[in-house]
């Protein structure tokens, strides 16, 4: 008879869909329940911050994190998570990469609390009212966890073993996750330490589109603006910007079976550290190839120009993790 | 753990003066895994070279670093050394501290700490460096040369004469080029044919040449050593061995065209030679005129050929071959004056342009070397040369000098002069230039002996009047005002790459420059190379030159491709690109971006592969790959990284 595995599932700064994703197992989670038992999952069960503390250190076999580092909560649970867990998984983009939380990292040139509660177009607020850490009611002091100054990856915080990206991670990949906690409930044996479980090539690999021999472009532009679009082409000839060729693998091209350009929920690969810069790097070796030397600098910007939100574009889901951000909060850039 | 030599180079007073190379060496020698430092006054010199050998010995060095000038000046040599010294030579780098630093700073404490950086960088590259080997790939010891002008005849005749087989490739019903419609050559006025035709007879008796002529190349594959060569020899209609050029059958053509031998001056028949002199020497029928293609309607030649040569059954053959280097000799074709405006749009009928008078000049010519104009035959008495017509013009035609023009215009008006001794011959220039052996002798001979009228300006307009051609302009060393009558004008027009060109660079994905010339490997020092391994360039495919440098640059290209087939095998440098299957995803990206075509897809084995016999190790691809799986061999994501890292320490 196989031993129960003891399971934490903790968040952070999370919009809750990998929790949903993990329900997408359908009647596959029948066979998770029969795998493990839950010590910890406030968001699917009626569990509080005090049930995972009280555990013993290293009770929880597998601790999986999702939800980026935003709040000083985010990081004391991180650090409990690590405390109690034999392995700890960060799940989902957030927590690989600071998903998208994280691009609330960009420089802005006034406070963040300023832009999002009082300046941004659709803010009521009079009154100006901004959240604060404590706040006193009838002499009674109530008290919220503080904002970082960044929102971070798991890795950032605490020792990470396993990492399963995607936003959400895609259910073959969660399918995945509990075939090796099923192997690890049966054999005790573990992958090796900092595997990431998805594919190690990019989605090109999968996507099932049909590539040129050369692949050129002369413009960008929005699906919607496409007259025709060819289903069996890859995207980037008919100029839809595309992030899978700097993509990993994993989705089985879930968005562009959909017309739709791959916008990075998974990374880069792991030979790559900067996603967006990688992925920036192939499409200005690309754009206008043969005609380049003879194009003006701004004949070719006029081409760059029209990506909408670059930095939201190449980085939605992995600028916590990107070099420009690390510049800008001066860590060691390499 | 390594044991890194240090080599520290003051290139006389070139690096010394602003690095202070002492402080360089005592900050180096403590940096980690440094076991010897060393200067030297020229380290690239026979003894810093020695240094270099003996402290690998002494001090048992596993990797070395020559802080010295660019990779591009000295890589060769310090690699040759550190073989010598029985070390692999891939485990040594440069460090370029003068090009990338002593040359372009003044302040010699900042360039001394900038210096160490370059240094301590290199080293961290070197310690990740892996001992390579370089690769043989075969070669095909025969040479193919693209072309059959004056450029493309002495380079075939070269490597010929060397000993190696060629194989010469014209367009054209034979070789010869722009060169046989030429009169007379500057500045020597030599007969132009007379110095080429010997040439082309040689050509075509070579033992090693192989001349196919109305052929043109139709694809190229594979790379330096073998190439894969595919030619369409196109149908003469005439089986050459047959034919004895008695004439017969131009007599009885029913079909008369413009010929271009003449610019055009003058008709000939569908079927034709050339010239008379024409390499090979055997008819040909234009089958876009001849009616004869379809026998029914008309035979008259075949039934008048004595020898039974012509042949309407003839079918384009095509030929592959192999071969270890290729010559392009393309050549230029002439700026159309149809495209100036203001010289009237090639509808005033007396302006012609400087090939059609070549051809009026010549004693082969449509009138014998007669000058007469074209409306009505007479002779004309006086006669203007506009230098720079569409050339040096960015706004409307050409921005560039075709070098050749203000010399042929002189020799034009010392020519007319000499035939019509009591003619005017007006040029209008924008500057005479005469660089080149007696050019400027030849000049001053036409204008102070032979009495040719130089005027400073530019030709704004050319207008039919009546019978003669109004020419408006203004001299702009008096700043007056110009009008006056012409019997003709010839209009020095400029160089354009030919057709040919275009066709030759995008089948061998040679690198163009805007004005659509081949671009050589290295403006100053590889001008015959392309940036294609072992294709060569030579006369005006590159660009507008005079005969005796296309002539020179097709003996250098002769010569270079001579070195590839002086052995079976060519040895190749092994720091290329590697892609990595674990995670390439087979995105195409970096078949394209690759110049020289090193990367393809190949479809049985679902992977993308590097050629590592094109690669030549520029690391586009590595750049440009969105999965990191490519990386350049010793020039890894770790070893730039660490290279950086150096940089960045403070």
């Amino acid at each position: 008879m196989m031993k129960k595995i003891n399971l934490a599932i903790a968040l952070g700064a999370t919009c809750a869909g990998c929790d949903v994703a993990i329900l997408d197992l359908n009647e596959k989670i029948l066979e998770v329940f029969d795998l493990v038992e839950f010590k910890f999952w406030p968001t699917a069960m009626d569990f509080k911050l005090d049930d995972l503390k009280k555990l013993k250190d290293k009770e929880v076999d597998v601790g999986i994190y999702h939800g980026a580092i935003r709040t000083t909560e985010d990081a004391k649970i991180a650090k409990i998570l690590r405390q109690k867990s034999k392995v700890v998984v960060a799940f989902g983009a957030c927590a690989n990469f600071g998903g998208i939380p994280s691009l609330a990292n960009m420089p802005f040139e006034q406070d963040m609390f300023d832009l999002v509660y009082k300046d941004v177009p659709s803010m009521d607020n009079p009154e100006n009212t901004v959240p604060l850490t404590s706040v006193k009611i009838n002499d009674v002091e109530l008290t919220l966890p503080g904002i970082l100054e960044n929102a971070d990856a798991l890795e950032e915080v605490i020792d990470v073993d396993y990492f399963v990206p995607g936003c959400p991670p895609m259910v073959p990949l969660i399918e995945q996750v509990v075939e090796v906690l099923k192997l690890y409930a049966n054999t005790g044996k573990l992958p090796p330490k900092g595997s990431v479980i998805a594919g190690t090539k990019t989605l090109c690999e999968e996507c099932g589109r049909t590539k040129p021999e050369k692949i050129s472009f002369k413009e960008f532009i929005s699906p919607q603006e496409v007259d025709e679009m060819d289903p069996d082409l890859c995207l980037l000839p008919q100029g839809i910007l595309c992030l899978g060729p700097a993509t990993r693998a994993g989705c089985d091209g879930l968005c562009t079976k959909m017309n739709v350009g791959c916008r990075g929920c998974l990374g880069p690969t792991d030979k790559v550290k900067d996603h967006g810069l990688k992925m920036i790097s192939a499409l200005t070796s690309l754009l206008e190839v043969e005609i380049e030397e003879e194009m003006t600098e701004e004949e070719l910007d006029k081409i760059v120009d029209k990506i909408p939100d670059p930095l939201g574009t190449f980085y939605r889901f992995t600028y916590g993790k990107s070099l420009i951000y690390k510049l800008h909060s001066e860590e060691e850039l390499i | 753990m390594s044991k890194v030599g240090v080599f520290v180079c003051h290139c006389g007073r070139n690096i010394a003066h602003t690095v202070d190379i002492k402080k360089v060496l005592e900050s180096i020698k403590d940096y980690e895994d440094v076991v010897h430092v060393e200067d030297s006054m020229y380290m690239c010199s026979e003894p810093g070279q020695t240094i270099i050998k003996e402290a690998i010995k002494k001090h048992d060095l596993d990797r070395v670093v020559v802080a010295a000038c660019s990779k591009d000046m000295h890589e060769d040599t310090f690699r040759i050394v550190t073989k010598e010294a029985g070390l692999n030579q891939y485990l040594t780098e440069m460090a370029n501290i003068r090009e990338q630093c002593s040359w372009v700073h003044e302040n010699k404490e900042k360039a001394t700490e900038k210096t160490i950086k370059i240094i301590e960088s290199t080293i961290e590259k070197v310690k990740r460096n892996q001992a390579l080997e370089p690769y043989n790939v075969p070669v095909t010891r025969k040479a193919l040369v693209i072309g059959g002008g004056i450029a493309g005849i002495q380079a075939a005749l070269d490597i010929a004469d060397a000993g190696y087989q060629v194989t010469l490739v014209e367009k054209d019903s034979t070789i010869g080029g722009k060169m046989a419609q030429l009169a007379e050559t500057f500045p020597t006025l030599d007969c132009s044919q007379c110095i080429l035709t010997p040439k082309m007879v040689a050509v075509g008796r070579h033992p090693n040449i192989q001349l196919l002529t109305n052929s043109e190349v139709e694809n190229v594959d594979g790379y330096v050593g073998s190439f894969k060569v595919k030619i369409k020899k196109k149908p003469r209609y005439v089986i050459e061995e047959k034919c004895t050029i008695c004439d017969d059958c131009v007599h009885v053509c029913p079909v008369i065209v413009h010929d271009e031998y003449n610019a055009g001056l003058s008709p000939r028949k569908a079927i034709y030679i050339a010239f008379p002199q024409a390499v090979p020497a055997s008819y040909i029928i234009d089958p876009s005129t001849c009616l004869g293609i379809d026998p029914l309607i008309c035979a008259k030649c075949k039934e008048v050929c004595d020898p039974k040569a012509i042949d309407f059954d003839m079918k384009a053959e095509f030929i592959e071959e192999e071969f270890g280097a290729i010559v392009v000799a393309t050549g230029y074709s002439v700026y159309p004056y149809e495209r100036i405006g203001e010289y009237g749009y090639g509808n005033i009928h007396n302006v012609v342009s400087g090939l059609e008078f070549e051809r009026l000049l010549s004693a082969n010519g449509p009138t014998q070397g007669v000058i007469r104009r074209p409306s009505d035959g007479n002779i004309p008495k006086i006669v203007v040369f506009i230098h720079c017509a569409g050339s040096r013009d960015p706004a409307k035609h050409l921005p560039y000098c075709s070098k050749i023009c203000c010399m042929y215009a002189t020799k034009h008006a010392m020519q007319y002069k000499h035939l019509v001794h009591d003619g005017v011959a007006i040029n209008f220039y924008i500057d005479v230039r005469t660089a080149g052996k007696d050019y400027e002798e030849f000049y001053k001979r036409a204008a102070e002996e032979e009495n040719v009228i130089y005027i400073r300006g530019k030709v704004s307009e050319l207008l039919q009047d009546g019978e003669k051609v109004l020419i408006r302009g203004v001299n702009t060393l008096t700043s007056e005002s110009i009008e006056l009558h012409a019997d003709m004008v010839v209009l020095a027009t400029g160089l354009l790459p030919s057709e040919g060109t275009q066709e030759i660079s995008n089948i061998l994905k040679l690198s163009c420059d805007s004005k659509g010339f081949v671009k050589e490997a290295h403006p100053k020092l590889k001008p015959v190379e392309t940036v294609i391994s072992g294709v060569f360039v030579a006369g005006t495919a590159s660009g507008p030159k005079d005969i005796p440098e296309a002539v020179a640059q097709a003996s250098g290209a002769a010569a270079k491709a001579e070195t590839i087939l002086s052995s079976d095998f060519l040895e190749r440098d092994p720091v290329i690109a590697e892609i990595d299957d674990l995670t390439c995803g087979i995105c195409h990206t970096c078949i394209h971006v690759c110049p020289y075509g090193a990367i393809y897809y190949d479809e049985n084995q679902n992977k993308v592969l590097v050629n590592e016999a094109l690669c030549e190790g520029c690391g586009s691809c590595a750049a440009a790959c969105p999965s990191g799986s490519i990386e350049l061999r010793n020039s890894t994501y770790e070893s730039i990284s660490a290279s950086i890292k150096a940089l960045l320490r403070v």
